[in-house]
């Protein structure tokens, strides 16, 4: 178990699926019903609310107050997406590009930071190892926004509040992606490979990236992912940091524009950007989601199994 | 949990201590240096906040006179302080009631999943995890718009039937609406870790019970349960780190029914206003300093409750 942990979690699963495939055959086994009528019932739970912001999305202001939620009225996206990027000055573009920018520079710096201390953790022993890595994942149970009002303090004792390093340089911290790579080190580095590496003379630093860093893809996209998924998403660090429009993230810009809507208040409040905005910051997640479900799953099976 | 990682790691760790012996010191200083540059970040930006909080903490601005030293002042202010206190203890109540439907919904979901006797299983594994695509942010404007009165899905359900329209955000329901945020944004999360540690069982276990004539409900909760018990107890912990950092659904609810959600509904929404309002910093970070302590004692009490459960 330990060798294979988390490049192919669907090989065990398949084999039980074949084993258990006298049943697997739709309609062949009364049983299924329930189950099946139980799980869309919450399906629909839980897929409401998006295909109420895709219904919504395409209403004109009016049409919000005045006709049913979950059915269209006036077909209206284009202008309501037109309206979004043109309001104040196209600042929803600059948002975008610093969503895009914060998540993914902080990703990758924190798949590379993690990817790196990872295989330190796991294929090398030095003075203080255990307690080093023990004090890491305990810093787990720090809330994240109980250090950020901290962080902001100290940042704005050196003057780096209000521009992108603030929001980069916390992200880069991932406590539970060295735990990740340190488990996922351990089974796709193999100690023997790393030896003959030596004996033909490589040096650590060559060894790693033109060796172990390969066999370390797999568990780097899942860091990877992880932290782009949790900078996109992330509130209120950026919002402690940044006072400045031109460098908010969409997070905090539609919060923004809707509590400007909610004072405006009425017909006059432009909720319809606040709803086409949020369209717009939610869908490339949700496509990026279902096409690397495969990272998901290996990622969150190393963090259960060996946790 | 340690067993478990215990086991994992077992063998690799075991030959790279019999490789040292033969070549004592190698490579060492080459696995510290590779930690480096996280460490270097961790100090910078976990430590050093931490430390320049507890500095901070320790003082406090005077009308006259600039900063000044009162030792624990403000600590002691901040356990005697009702907003604060009160929020810690409405989170509380938030984590008594969301944490457990949630980890029981997700619990149950995952098993269903892996006892094959479901259709379309793939759409149901991705659709009930796709919501924590959705940034928390953006699915409280969501649900605060589904919520309301004005375009609300429910409002104009009640109007069709002409009763009056339920009332999701007034001072009896705003917890279980904030609530109700939560589960649909984390409950796909968990059921995916719990799903992925089903997956992990292996079979033999399951054909074993069989044979002793066990039903699908029997081998779930004899079998299963126990062997889910390390990520059941992962997923907790997250949730309750989850629960104490509340902010963003009250936030933005705020806007929508202010009379409701004062400045200190949350702790967190409560040190952010202090620090940020009311520029009082040394109180925000000495709360910040409170509030992780509390987040700790109860995760570790969460911690201690499963492994004396086990002990059982």
């Amino acid at each position: 178990m330990s060798a294979v942990p988390t490049a192919a979690p669907e090989a065990p699963a398949v084999k039980r699926a074949k084993k258990r495939g006298t049943s697997a055959k739709p309609g062949a086994d009364k049983g299924f019903v329930f189950p099946t009528i139980f799980m869309l019932a919450f399906l629909v739970y839980f897929l409401m609310p998006l295909g109420w912001l895709l219904i919504a999305s395409t209403k004109s202001i009016n049409d919000l107050f005045d006709s049913f939620g979950l059915w269209f009225a006036d077909f209206n996206l284009f202008d309501n997406i037109s309206e979004t990027f043109s309001k104040d000055d196209g600042v929803f573009w600059t948002w975008l590009r610093n969503t895009l920018g914060y998540s993914f520079i902080s990703a990758v710096g924190a798949g590379l930071i993690c990817a790196a201390a990872g295989y330190g953790f796991a294929k090398f022993e030095f003075k203080g190892k255990n307690l080093l890595f023990w004090v890491v994942l305990g810093s787990v149970m720090v809330p994240t926004t109980a250090l950020a009002i901290p962080t902001y303090l100290m940042f704005a004792e050196i003057g780096l509040t209000n521009n992108p390093l603030s929001v980069i340089l916390p992200s880069l911290v991932s406590p539970f992606g060295i735990y990740l790579m340190r488990i996922y080190a351990e089974g796709a580095v193999p100690s023997d490979l790393m030896e003959a590496a030596r004996i033909d003379g490589a040096g650590e630093f060559r060894i790693f990236w033109q060796v172990a860093f390969r066999l370390l893809a797999p568990g780097f996209v899942t860091v990877l992912l992880f932290n782009f998924v949790a900078t996109w998403n992330n509130y209120f660090l950026p919002l402690v940091m940044l006072s400045e429009p031109r460098w908010y993230p969409l997070t905090v810009g539609l919060a923004q524009w809707n509590s400007q809507a909610a004072a405006g208040g009425g017909a006059t409040a432009a909720f319809n950007t606040v709803i086409a905005g949020s369209m717009i910051s939610v869908v490339p997640l949700i496509i990026a989601f279902i096409f690397l479900q495969r990272y998901w799953q290996s990622g969150l099976t190393a963090g259960s199994v060996k946790g | 949990m340690s067993q478990a990682t215990a086991t994992a790691a077992g063998p690799t760790t075991r030959r790279a201590a019999g490789r040292r012996k033969k070549k004592p010191g190698s490579h060492g200083a080459a696995g510290f240096l590779f930690t480096l540059p996280f460490m270097v970040l961790f100090l910078g930006l976990f430590i050093a906040p931490l430390l320049y909080a507890l500095y901070l903490s320790l003082f406090r601005e005077q009308l006259v006179g600039g900063n000044q030293f009162v030792g624990l002042d403000n600590y002691i202010d901040g356990l005697q302080d009702r907003e604060f206190t009160r929020g810690i203890g409405r989170v509380a109540l938030f984590l008594l009631i969301q944490v457990p439907i949630m980890l029981l919904l997700a619990l149950v979901f995952a098993m269903i999943l892996d006892s094959g006797k479901v259709w379309f299983p793939k759409l149901f594994r991705v659709g009930i995890f796709v919501p924590y695509a959705v940034p928390t942010v953006i699915a409280a404007l969501m649900w605060g718009f589904l919520y309301g009165r004005d375009f609300g899905p429910f409002a104009d359900l009640a109007d069709a039937i002409n009763v009056p329209p339920p009332n999701f955000l007034s001072e009896s329901t705003m917890l279980f609406s904030i609530a109700n945020v939560s589960t649909w944004t984390y409950t796909g999360y968990n059921m995916i870790i719990l799903y992925a540690a089903l997956r992990s069982i292996p079979t033999e276990l399951y054909e074993a019970a069989a044979v002793d004539g066990a039903g699908a409900v029997r081998t779930a909760l004899h079998v299963k349960l126990p062997l889910l018990r390390p990520a059941l107890l992962l997923c907790a912990i997250f949730s309750v780190i989850g629960s104490f950092q509340l902010f963003a659904e009250p936030q933005i609810f705020a806007t929508i029914a202010p009379e409701v959600i004062g400045k200190g509904y949350t702790p967190n929404l409560y040190v952010y206003n202090l620090a940020f309002s009311d520029q009082r910093l040394n109180y925000a970070a000495a709360l910040s300093f409170l509030l992780g302590v509390v987040v700790f004692i109860v995760s570790y009490f969460v911690m201690y409750a499963s492994r004396k459960q086990e002990e059982r």
